[in-house]
């Protein structure tokens, strides 16, 4: 048997969700619950970034969808005056995804953890981005569990004290933007809760993406792993690690621009200085790359100490998404054959008792 | 040979055969069973018997029996894979209790089956497979052909593999593949000697090896040779006629009860003109249901075969949450992993339905067998106090009412519904009167359009109630000016913020109970012909066969009993305490240990005699018709 040509054409991730010509300002966007995040969190800096960045989105604020997991990211749809679902512990993309496979007008986003997305809900992180469902998955990472009190988390690193680990951590982290691209994610972006700017370029280019895209945002938790990315906050610590990736432009950092990234023999990255690689032989950033080892390439530059960590966008690439072929699927059986149901429950072989 | 009562069907081989007179006997039913390896082709010669059947116009109840494994090693015991087919020309109840005819492809089979007949039945074997080996294979000591141990029997011995490969000796065919097709030849041996029709079968293999028309044609001339075996040897003296049964007056046709659960999927989406996403994991024996659904996408199905169950059953709330009618569908196991998500829909209070084809348990116990003991997990399998409406299917035909029925209760009330179908009505079949599509009720739903709040403030609430059916609004992402948030914490009655006060969690919990105990149910119907029965029999579910056909015997012999049987078993029928207090015992035959005994006497603080077999297999209406008789002697008549 062979699959049918469903011809679809290529659109952009918003194309199908009604807009609006009325100015939006970030105040529609917050609901009337009051926010009840630690101070400090680096929670309410994303959530005041997503407010301010939706308006410029222009669409029709109910039809945006916010669906989370569990965890304390997870309270996000409670705070957004749109249409929410604060679901179960992990499982917010399996949720989304029929969401979104049934309503293509809907901009839908998920927001979870570290621990939501990569522990109790791995196996439907992987599988939504290997479906390619029209999904936003907001990943904020704390490396540890906040809700429940300072556990370690699936990114926490080995050898971290905490409650459930007083001798330290035996287990070895994920990195999220690996494992996406592992996944097979068409799109995944990476951005600092405090970096205003450089994550409403990705959570823009995100929304603009058809298919899944995840976006891991370093968040800091104040009270159970404070600091946790202070490294890379701090102003001059920041440019000997922080690498923002540009499209088109060669992959360079540092105070100086005097670092680089180029190619070591094995077809793998490194970091080193330009004046040693050559300006000639940097790499010229390319999200589009299919080949998913470029961006994991990337994803490898930096440990789990931060010591050369890319922002940006990894790796962006147009692929069918499973709910734009489920529903044309749909569509093709609804022209090629009208819904009898009288017929069907007739069926071919009957007989007749008079 | 006589015609037929149905002439025109039957014409295709009976015009080309020479005639050779035999003895006609009519009976009234019969019960046939095929026996095989898996590997044989069991499964698929019963269904073909089913089908002339069922065409010739016979009532019909079906019994298919097969191991877990695909392929177990062949020639064994764990290897038989068997189908029973019961046909009358009255109405039935069951497939039947005891074969009174047994097709034994091979030892195995032959061994695994042999105690089921009566003495005095019919055994058909294919002497080809009766070689040392295959003995050996399942312990026989001595040839069971050549002992006197099947002297009870009228024992036709068929060397079936090598007539069939006589037959196909011409066509090209290699003898392996030649043999392979003798599973059609003990079909048209048995379609002879009881007066089927025989073009729809034939019609089938060429429609099934379309693609393979030279497979197809070996088919069907195995097919023919079984039939002129019949015919022309003497080894047969007799041929049977089962005329047509008397049903009441309709278009019918034959259906499994996984067909017809999906076909009522299909019905419910259609009458509720709502796009219907089914999200579901392939699991035994609920497989089939995804299987049908994916065919009907252009009835605006989307089937969704998710990473997990757990993920079946989000994606079917998340499409509910938009306004879909969200399905998903499973087993036993796949409940315990999907109860979370079934909580999450009761909190959430979103219209879900649930399907649990139920299995032998617990763990993966016996995936392709029948139980019923998935009731207290429907009931009582989640969290906190989590209720759900429940309903069960009472035979193959039923599953398509019962899916609409869990339908108009998950649309109307805006709650998950637990549909508890099992392995025995799943894929058993019967005859169904085909309903008139433009009879079937309306589930149309009504969607919130306008903010709801009470105190004029233009606030949506999204947890305002229906006074009467206390379910909450289905307000829709993309309504504009609803926009509001659930989820799985605890919510304020009415405006659904996110609450921790004690004095309304307490009234939610109870709001929730409140609406699944107001859930309209009908009165449940009692059959008690005369009015005198001092015994009731009580059922639900799949025992409803067994049950009905137990109690036709102990009618017979004079002795009252009555019967009722629950279709909604959460909420029980409002009468259902009033029918019980009328007579002076019950007896509720359960396959598990007692669940909904269990439940009848708290809630009733009544006696039940609970009677229990958890043999994975459905009760034989011999047994309970032994266990009636015993109690109406004991209890003693009005």
């Amino acid at each position: 048997m062979t699959a049918t040509d469903l011809g679809l054409p290529s659109i952009g991730g918003l194309d199908l969700v009604p807009t609006t010509d009325e100015p939006q300002k970030a105040k529609e966007y917050k609901s009337d619950q009051e926010v009840r995040w630690c101070p400090g969190c680096g929670d309410y800096i994303v959530l005041n970034t997503i407010q301010s960045f939706l308006p410029t989105l222009g669409l029709k604020r109910e039809n945006i969808v916010f669906v989370s997991g569990i965890g304390c990211s997870s309270r996000f749809p409670y705070y957004m005056n749109t249409y929410g679902m604060h679901s179960i512990h992990g499982r917010a993309p399996s949720i989304a995804t029929g969401l979104a496979t049934t309503r293509p007008d809907l901009s839908v986003w998920v927001v979870t953890g570290d621990g939501d997305a990569l522990s109790i809900g791995g196996n439907h992180l992987i599988h939504a981005l290997r479906r390619n469902v029209n999904l936003k998955i907001l990943l904020f990472n704390n490396r540890i569990y906040g809700l429940t009190k300072g556990q370690y988390s699936p990114t926490s690193e080995p050898g971290m004290v905490t409650k459930s680990t007083p001798m330290g951590s035996v287990d070895t982290p994920f990195n999220p933007v690996s494992l996406a691209l592992g996944a097979e994610a068409s799109f995944v972006g990476r951005a600092l809760d405090s970096d205003k700017k450089g994550l409403t370029e990705v959570l823009g280019a995100a929304a603009q993406h058809r298919g899944s895209a995840v976006v891991e945002i370093y968040q800091n938790c104040p009270i159970f792993n404070d600091g946790a990315f202070d490294m890379l906050k701090d102003k001059d610590e920041a440019a000997q690690r922080l690498i923002p990736l540009t499209p088109g432009e060669p992959i360079r950092f540092g105070a100086e621009n005097e670092f680089g990234v180029t190619t070591t023999g094995y077809g793998g990255l490194d970091v080193g200085k330009v004046a040693d690689i050559g300006e000639d032989n940097l790499v010229v950033h390319d999200p589009s790359i299919e080949d998913t080892a470029y961006g994991f390439a990337l994803s490898r530059l930096g440990d789990q100490h931060l010591s050369h960590i890319p922002t940006g966008i990894f790796r962006q690439v147009a692929r069918e998404t499973y709910d734009d072929q489920a529903r044309a699927q749909v569509q093709q059986a609804q022209e090629a054959k009208p819904a009898d149901l009288q017929s069907l429950l007739t069926g071919k072989d009957t007989w007749t008792v008079e | 040979m006589s015609t037929s009562a149905n002439g025109s069907a039957t014409a295709g081989i009976e015009a080309l055969s020479a005639s050779r007179p035999t003895e006609v006997n009519r009976l009234e039913r019969v019960v046939i069973r095929f026996a095989g390896d898996s590997g044989d082709g069991m499964q698929l010669t019963g269904d073909r018997f089913t089908s002339e059947a069922a065409a010739f116009g016979n009532d019909l109840a079906t019994l298919p029996n097969f191991p877990a494994e695909i392929r177990a090693p062949q020639g064994t015991i764990p290897g038989v894979s068997s189908f029973q087919v019961h046909f009358a020309d009255y109405d039935i109840l069951t497939p039947g209790d005891r074969p009174d005819v047994l097709v034994a492809m091979n030892p195995a089979a032959l061994k695994a089956n042999i105690d089921d007949v009566p003495q005095g039945g019919t055994v058909i074997v294919n002497t080809d497979e009766f070689g040392k080996r295959n003995l050996a294979k399942v312990d026989y000591e001595s040839n069971p052909l050549e002992d006197d141990s099947l002297s009870a029997f009228e024992v036709h011995e068929v060397a079936m593999s090598t007539l069939t490969q006589g037959a196909l000796a011409d066509t090209g065919l290699g003898k392996k593949d030649a043999e392979r097709c003798k599973n059609m030849f003990a079909l048209g041996l048995l379609s002879w000697m009881y007066h089927r029709p025989t073009e729809g079968t034939e019609a089938y293999l060429r429609e099934k090896f379309a693609k393979k028309p030279d497979v197809a044609e070996a088919n069907v001339l195995a097919f023919r040779a079984g039939w002129y075996y019949g015919e022309t040897t003497e080894a047969f003296g007799t041929t049977f006629e089962i005329a047509p049964a008397k049903l009441p007056p309709g278009t019918y046709r034959q259906i499994t009860g996984n067909t017809a659960l999906a076909y009522g999927i299909v019905a419910s989406g259609q009458q509720a003109k709502l796009p219907v996403l089914l999200g579901t994991y392939p699991i035994t024996p609920a497989s089939d249901v995804l299987h049908e659904l994916s065919k009907h996408k252009n009835f605006g199905i989307t089937s969704f075969q998710a990473e997990d169950e757990i993920a079946g059953i989000g994606a079917a709330l998340g499409a509910a949450y938009g306004g879909a009618l969200g399905v998903t569908s499973t087993s036993g196991p796949g409940i315990a992993l999907k109860a979370e998500t079934v909580g999450l829909g009761v909190m959430t209070e979103l219209p879900l339905v649930v399907i649990d084809v139920q299995r032998g348990g617990p763990s993966t116990g016996l995936p392709t067998k029948t139980e019923q003991a998935d009731l207290l997990q429907a009931y009582f399998g989640r969290n906190g106090e989590s209720p759900v409406p429940i309903v069960a299917p009472a035979t193959p035909a039923d599953c398509f009412d019962i899916a609409i029925e869990a339908t108009r209760i998950a649309l109307k009330y805006r709650t998950p519904v637990l549909l508890l179908s099992d392995g025995a009505v799943a894929n058993g079949s019967e005859p169904w009167l085909i309903p008139d599509a433009s009879t079937l009720p309306d589930l149309s739903v009504e969607f919130a359009t306008e903010p709801n709040a009470p105190d004029e403030s233009g606030e949506h609430w999204p947890y305002q109630r229906d006074p009467e059916t206390l379910a909450r609004e289905w307000a829709l992402p993309g309504t504009a000016g609803l926009q509001h948030r659930i989820g799985g914490l605890e919510k304020a009655e009415g405006k659904g913020n996110i609450s921790y006060d004690p004095d309304n969690h307490d009234k939610m919990v109870r709001l929730r109970q409140a609406k699944v105990d107001g859930v309209d149910v009908p009165d449940v119907e009692v059959d008690d012909p005369n009015g005198n029965a001092r015994v009731l029999v009580l059922g639900w579910g799949s025992t409803y066969g067994p049950i009905g056909a137990a109690a036709r015997r102990v009618r017979a012999k004079g002795m009252p009993i009555a019967q009722a049987h629950l279709r909604h078993l959460n909420p029980l029928p409002a009468n259902l305490g009033e029918v019980l207090d009328a007579y002076d015992h019950v007896i509720v035959p359960e396959m598990n240990l007692g669940q909904l005994s269990l439940l009848l006497r708290a809630k009733y603080l009544t006696d039940i005699q609970s009677y229990n077999k958890v043999a994975g297999l459905p009760f034989k209406a011999e047994e309970l018709e032994g266990v009636f008789t015993d109690t109406i002697r004991e209890v003693g008549t009005a």
